[in-house]
């Protein structure tokens, strides 16, 4: 019993990784109605700049702000420069860029800031062990990070009008565009967004699972998985549906499938939620929510 | 007329060759010895292009001292990016068109097992792959290919060997990467224990994909084990020496020394978090100053300084490739002048506790026509918190 609890805890731990990359995902989704393939490898970067800043001898948080800064500025620039031009073009000619942004990310960061992992800083206390050293202070401290994103993202949305401007030119862009929205600025400013709260998912995540170019590999996946469960439309459901990805593949990992089926585990919850629910990729965003 | 019937005589035999199985002679001309090999100089891997580097400048000095058996060394290497498919098109490449002797020291498990089976169809000798997977031992079903380092199994032999004298009745947790790899380290546990194997270990493992592997930690510990066998590599490694740690829990760890590195593992990891885990080494560590006095080292230090002024000394990848060239040149003196293919694999299956310079004291190259494990034999050594310090005596893999 003790074990299932260690395993049920440890599984919160991970699956707030999982939110805070699919919080990211669900913000791209909704200013673009794109899912981004790159987004873990932009986030990647994102953290590698992190480091950089606070290697060059910044103080953490005046480097998380001036990371954000700069993600937003790729994020925009990435948009304006090889999205604006595909505007009209199918949505598998958009999934080519996205991978082949992917991987220009990841060989650049390689060839960048080598292969080898590195140690992150965390800002929050990590001295003592939390529940027996199954939750450090740090996975506390990013999961409250991720809760106020998630409150920040949900207030933008629900009550700003840029946020307003930005869903609707993502849901309808021709009648945005009669009502006055400026719908090429609205996918950009999408894009800057995403990359920003990619950000601080790869600044939080590094400290966890090391920083390296293939850092985001499998935890987007995961995150994916979770965006799905919860809604790919819906911020706080994305969040919930991490952190239940999270307790399920620890849990079915431990008890039911075996360590060796966890990824599997993972991508049949995205193959039965578009099942029952399809709002994949291709699909039309039907409203129900989770 | 002379000419015309030694001429007559030698398409003759090179007509019947294949099919009476006489010596095959490639890549060797009366000036030349032509050496091929694949390297990751780009990509995931390039931090082992190095080795690539080091063999090169070792073959340089080779020729500088005039060759070997008359002949010049043409060291040929190309960039697989640790990428199999490009593996295998470089491959084709040296055996087909540069048409070399061999193919030399190719790095990486996954480019290696996708040629393996083309090079031992075309019969070329295939030598000291830079991999530690066991299966390069398999001299029956892949005769034209050997490996050099100790293998992974091996190595969890000497491991299991050991920890059976502290503690015969251990319980051990066994975490492994889910692949070639990691395998080789259950094969290597289960040769020592045999039948015991599953009363005595709980094993656990995880994939590549998994961000995280706290949940099979989290596991084992909860089976009570007080042996930990880590066959994980760097990342994986430092995340189970953290998470170890952090939930208090302290068994004798046993890591694998893929992923020993201080840079890469230890420091990430928190140095003060790993002590005490025990790794194995076969190689001298060219940065510990008690080799200051060794010969051997003096002469390496001097053999960078001459053909590798500007590489980083502190490498252990150039000590990697002094070694394993030190042990081909040991074959190819063997061959004496006959540099057939055939010649080349009956000497290769002929080495007899050869000192290789940078090897631990004590621990030697053997092979024979049944054994392709060239070094069998490993210390251990444990970490301090800040180096690892050797203990112990050599020890020698579980005969299988």
């Amino acid at each position: 019993m003790q074990g299932l609890a260690h395993q049920l805890i440890a599984g919160i731990a991970t699956g707030g990784i999982y939110a805070s990359v699919a919080l990211a995902l669900v913000m791209i989704y909704q200013s673009t109605h794109h899912l981004n393939f790159a987004q873990g490898e932009m986030a990647t970067f994102s953290t590698y700049i992190a480091l950089t800043l606070i290697q060059a001898g910044l103080p953490y948080w005046v480097a998380f702000l001036a990371t954000l800064v700069i993600s937003f500025g790729i994020g925009v620039f990435i948009e304006r420069i090889m999205l604006r031009p595909m505007q009209n073009a199918s949505v598998l000619a958009n999934v080519g860029v996205f991978i082949g942004l992917l991987l220009v990310f990841r060989n650049a960061m390689g060839w960048i800031f080598d292969y080898t992992i590195k140690a992150f800083p965390t800002p929050f206390d990590t001295g003592t062990p939390l529940f027996g050293g199954l939750v450090s202070g740090h996975e506390l401290g990013s999961t409250a990070v991720t809760l106020v994103v998630l409150g920040l993202v949900y207030v933008f949305f629900r009550f700003t009008k840029l946020g307003l401007g930005m869903r609707a030119a993502a849901f309808n862009a021709s009648s945005s565009r009669l009502v006055g929205i400026r719908v090429g600025w609205m996918l950009a400013l999408g894009w800057g967004l995403a990359a920003a709260i990619g950000a601080i998912a790869g600044i939080m995540i590094a400290p966890v699972v090391f920083l390296e170019p293939n850092m985001m590999l499998g935890i987007l996946l995961y995150a994916f998985a979770g965006a799905l469960l919860g809604g790919i439309d819906n911020p706080g459901g994305a969040v919930l549906g991490g952190f239940l990805v999270g307790i399920i593949e620890n849990l079915g990992g431990a008890y039911l499938v075996g360590t060796e089926l966890k990824l599997t585990l993972a991508l049949g919850i995205i193959i039965c939620v578009l099942l029952v629910r399809p709002t994949g990729l291709f699909g039309r965003v039907v409203q129900s929510r989770v | 007329m002379m000419q015309r019937r030694t001429l007559l005589a030698a398409s003759a035999a090179m007509l019947a060759a294949p099919r009476i199985g006489a010596a095959v002679t490639v890549g060797v001309t009366a000036t030349e010895l032509k050496i091929g090999n694949f390297m990751p100089y780009s990509g995931p891997a390039s931090a082992y292009g190095v080795i690539g580097r080091g063999d090169a400048a070792y073959f340089k000095m080779i020729n500088d001292q005039g060759g070997v058996g008359g002949r010049q060394i043409n060291f040929i290497t190309y960039d697989d990016g640790y990428s199999p498919p490009r593996a295998v098109e470089q491959t084709r490449r040296l055996v087909e068109q540069d048409r070399v002797a061999l193919l030399f020291h190719t790095l990486g498990t996954p480019s290696n097992s996708a040629i393996v089976r083309y090079v031992n169809q075309r019969r070329v000798p295939h030598l000291f792959l830079a991999t530690g997977a066991d299966k390069w031992g398999n001299y029956q079903d892949t005769p034209w290919t050997i490996g050099w380092q100790p293998s992974y199994r091996t190595e969890a032999q000497i491991y299991a060997k050991w920890m059976l004298e502290q503690k015969p009745n251990a319980k051990v947790a066994l975490l492994y990467q889910n692949d070639d790899f990691g395998k080789d380290y259950v094969t290597g546990v289960k040769d020592v224990l045999g039948a015991r194997f599953d009363q005595m270990v709980t094993t656990a493992s995880y994939e590549v994909t998994d961000p995280t592997i706290d949940s099979q930690v989290v596991s084992l510990r909860g089976t009570g084990a007080d042996v930990l066998v880590t066959a994980a590599t760097p990342k994986f490694a430092a995340q189970t020496i953290r998470k170890v740690h952090d939930i208090g829990w302290q068994p004798m760890h046993f890591l694998s020394n893929v992923s020993i590195s201080i840079a890469a593992v230890m420091r990430p990891a928190g140095p003060e978090r790993g002590v005490g885990i025990i790794t194995s080494a076969y190689q001298k560590d060219i940065t510990d100053p008690v080799w200051n006095d060794d010969r051997h080292m003096q002469a390496w230090r001097e053999f960078m300084r001459k053909y590798l002024p500007e590489a980083d000394m502190s490498d252990s990848g150039y000590a990697t490739a002094y070694n394993v060239s030190f042990t081909l040149m040991q074959v190819l003196r063997q061959c004496e002048g006959d540099f057939s293919r055939e010649n080349i694999m009956r000497q290769v299956a002929n080495i007899h506790d050869l000192e290789v310079p940078l090897l631990l004291p004590g621990i030697k190259v053997s092979t024979s026509p049944t054994n392709f494990h060239p070094i069998r034999q490993m210390q251990l050594q444990k970490w301090s918190g800040a180096h690892w310090e050797r203990f112990g005596d050599v020890i020698q893999g579980a005969d299988v």
